[in-house]
């Protein structure tokens, strides 16, 4: 008998990777498998190491202990960084610039083709072609997460992390990053993110995950458990 | 890299927060030395040399903690870590960009030095223009790397000159030494002047080798 066994190229593989802060561990323990096309959610309470674990993925942390690899390479590398989408909580914009030059400079570090055309398209999908010459230091808080969701699209990358990406956005901006997401999807990119909130993530995610004390304390099998299901869930495993 | 330097540039045109700053500063030392020191003082290479480097340095360090409090802001350092670029073409943009506008100072503060001085203008120029252009590369690539480890600790402010100013001394001798010898008329390209060259070679290269190191948290 034949038997074929069948290559699964991972996103994200982390095995056993352990994040230490000043002798006090972060995150123990994590051993998760991500493919392609999966929108997965991180939930857990404050101080869970949600954050930690996406700067993790982003490269911006190197593990204490453990291996992480993105697209079957170590996620340091710089041909995996070009495939990386990330939006934090901060918005790494400069605010003296407009946004048309914060998107200019990301861009050509990023070396992206046609970048004019691409930074006017980005512009415009997050709506704001017309505040385009005007200084990121005179904006709100959520025209600036707009532009910073730009900034984090303008590669057009492969892999998403999005740390609580609709905190102090407003219903357009909440709404553009839904359907941000939703795209993504069927575009059978991967996006992994942060959120407190359950009901109004689930409709995205295909998988979800609870961090509890920097451990992974629940992860969901094939489908989702509902909205009430998983707030038992949550309850029970970060009590 | 271009892409650093171009958006450091930009952001100097932009405010114009760092060039002036470090004119005041540079001007405000020298003219303190002007008034301070005798006519006959002034007149002496050692003083005129001691002169341009003391400013110089203190303005130079001003410009570098401004540089990576720019990049902290909205935490654009992060950002600037995310994109594709190795961490040593970081360095030698964020040094590029040091290097610029410590020229730009230079440019004004140093003939201004000399005029104020009444120093001879029968100096070795294009030496001058040598040794103050080793000075700042020296002086930019170690000031780069320490404001990079500086940068994320809380008391920066202090933490840079306590960490930069006693790496500098040899920099800074060599340098007072070589400007002394040029502004006197003497033979400058002796063993101080082969010290500073080496101290450039040492701070770039380990600054383009250890900068990946510096900025991983």
């Amino acid at each position: 008998m034949t038997q074929r066994t069948q290559q699964t190229s991972w996103v994200v593989e982390a095995r056993n990777l352990h994040k230490t802060f000043a002798w006090t561990p972060v995150l123990s323990d994590i051993s998760f498998r991500i493919v392609s096309a999966e929108v997965v959610g991180i939930f857990g309470p404050n101080g869970a190491g949600k954050t930690t674990l996406l700067r993790l993925l982003a490269a911006l942390l190197t593990p204490t202990s453990g291996r992480l690899t993105l697209f079957g390479s170590a996620s340091s590398e710089l041909a995996v960084r070009r495939k990386i989408g990330f939006l934090g909580h901060e918005s790494y914009l400069y605010p003296d610039l407009t946004p048309e030059e914060n998107l200019t400079f990301y861009g050509r570090a990023y070396q992206i083709p046609d970048l004019k055309g691409r930074i006017a398209q980005q512009l415009e999908y997050v709506g704001l072609q017309d505040w385009r010459t005007m200084p990121v230091r005179y904006f709100s808080r959520g025209m600036e997460q707009r532009l910073s969701l730009a900034r984090a699209l303008l590669h057009a990358p492969d892999l998403f992390l999005l740390d609580e990406p609709d905190t102090g956005l407003d219903p357009r901006a909440v709404s553009i990053l839904h359907a941000t997401l939703a795209e993504a999807k069927e575009q059978a990119k991967t996006v992994i993110l942060t959120s407190h909130d359950f009901e109004r993530t689930r409709e995205l995610c295909t998988r979800a995950l609870i961090l509890h004390r920097g451990r992974i304390a629940w992860q969901s099998e094939a489908t989702l458990p509902s909205p009430q299901e998983f707030v038992e869930l949550y309850t029970a495993c970060t009590r | 890299m271009w892409a650093i330097l171009w958006k450091d540039l930009l952001l100097e045109l932009r405010t114009k927060e760092r060039v002036s700053s470090l004119f005041v500063l540079a001007l405000l030392i020298i003219l303190v030395f002007v008034f301070a020191l005798t006519p006959e003082q002034l007149k002496q290479p050692a003083f005129g040399s001691a002169l341009l480097w003391v400013a110089l340095v203190f303005a130079g360090m001003l410009s570098i903690q401004r540089a990576f409090i720019l990049e902290q802001e909205r935490n654009c350092f992060a950002g600037l870590l995310l994109c594709p670029i190795d961490p040593g073409q970081v360095f030698f943009a964020k040094f590029l960009s040091n290097v610029c506008f410590l020229i730009i100072v230079e440019a004004v503060v140093a003939p201004l030095t000399l005029a104020l001085l009444s120093l001879s203008f029968s100096v070795s120029l294009l030496g001058l223009v040598l040794v103050l252009l080793c000075g700042i590369v020296g002086f930019s690539a170690l000031g780069t790397l320490c404001a990079a480890i500086a940068v994320r600790t809380r008391a920066r402010e202090i933490i840079l000159p306590l960490m930069l100013l006693p790496l500098l001394v040899p920099l800074f001798i060599a340098a007072v030494n070589v400007t002394g010898a040029l502004l006197a008329g003497e033979a400058w390209t002796g063993t101080w002047f082969r010290i500073l060259v080496a101290f450039d070679v040492i701070f770039v290269v380990t600054g383009w080798l250890a900068f990946g190191f510096v900025v991983q948290e």
